[in-house]
């Protein structure tokens, strides 16, 4: 992980620069105008999120079976960057639906399922940090069962009658729209990657302090 | 009741009676306008809901790439304390 760190870090600086020039060069949506474009920034981040919760929900699984520290410090890494990337998802949406349907919030079934699995994996977080000796079992059974909740929000769309655009909007974009979309996308993507290679060295890092604590005492 | 009281109320009820009054008086909006002929006072600006989101995800995901550096700046600073510890401790 650490290798592919600098490669990451420079595709990422050429990633990032090309999706705003291209976001800003993308046509105008025909009913909502400018605040669209909030799109780009809004639904990456989202579909990361569910990425993310489905990946920490996988390695917490195998932390449990194995017991490799390893898993363990890939969770708590993407716990942290499915809070973060909910959280940018769960802004940036408020404040395109306050232009496009005239409200911040609705309790819509995809507003309200992502809010829930964000505040699992919040709980994931909180009990990680005062749970004390132990908890990482603990948090990794939660970190399944938020995993299992993401199926049902990518869903929610298509199943109950909502608000909030169908999944199959992205499929029909028209092209300058979907190059856009997919550019940015790529950037949240390669950012992720790169924060997740660094919070993971920051829990190896605990663990090496944790056995020169051990072995001083 | 206390005959003042209820001059208290009536008066009270004849003021709400009043409001309604020249509430319903008013002609209501009998179709849905376009956005064009809302005052501009109603209307939102998107730049400023657009610019609001893509500077939180910049600020968001600065902050988080601040935390962990100094997380890390943390942890090793302790572990090259320790390490240096036990050096000494070594005969």
């Amino acid at each position: 992980m650490r290798k592919l760190f600098l490669p990451i870090v420079v595709a990422l600086m050429a990633i990032y620069p090309a999706s705003l020039v291209l976001i800003a060069r993308a046509r105008y949506e025909s009913t909502m105008g400018l605040v669209q474009k909030i799109f780009y920034f809004h639904m990456p981040p989202a579909m990361l999120m569910l990425w993310s919760a489905i990946f920490c929900g996988v390695v917490s699984g195998l932390f449990l079976i194995r017991k490799r520290l390893i898993w363990d410090h890939l969770a708590v890494a993407a716990a942290e960057l499915t809070v973060l990337y909910g959280l940018i998802a769960m802004v940036t949406g408020p404040l395109w639906a306050r232009k496009a349907w005239g409200v911040w919030w609705t309790w819509d079934p995809r507003l309200t399922m992502s809010l829930l699995m964000w505040m699992i994996f919040v709980s994931y977080l909180l009990l990680r940090k005062y749970g004390g000796p132990g908890s990482e079992k603990l948090a990794a059974g939660l970190a399944v069962f938020g995993m299992a909740n993401a199926p049902f929000v990518y869903i929610s769309v298509n199943v109950w009658r909502t608000m909030h655009p169908k999944t199959t909007v992205v499929p029909t974009l028209p092209v300058d729209f979907a190059t856009a979309l997919w550019v940015s996308f790529g950037g949240f993507l390669l950012l992720y990657i790169a924060l997740l290679a660094a919070r993971v060295r920051l829990e190896e890092q605990r663990a090496a302090l944790d056995r020169l604590f051990m072995e001083i005492e | 009741m206390k005959p003042r009281r209820m001059l208290w109320w009536l008066l009270f009820m004849v003021g709400m009676a009043g409001m309604n009054a020249l509430v319903l008086g008013q002609p209501g909006q009998g179709e849905f306008l376009p956005m064009s002929q809302v005052p501009a006072s109603e209307q939102l600006p998107a730049a400023r809901l657009l610019i609001a989101a893509y500077a939180f995800v910049w600020i968001a995901m600065l902050a988080y790439v601040l935390t962990i550096w100094q997380r890390l700046g943390k942890v090793e600073r302790e572990i090259d304390e320790l390490s240096s510890q036990l050096a000494k401790r070594q005969p």
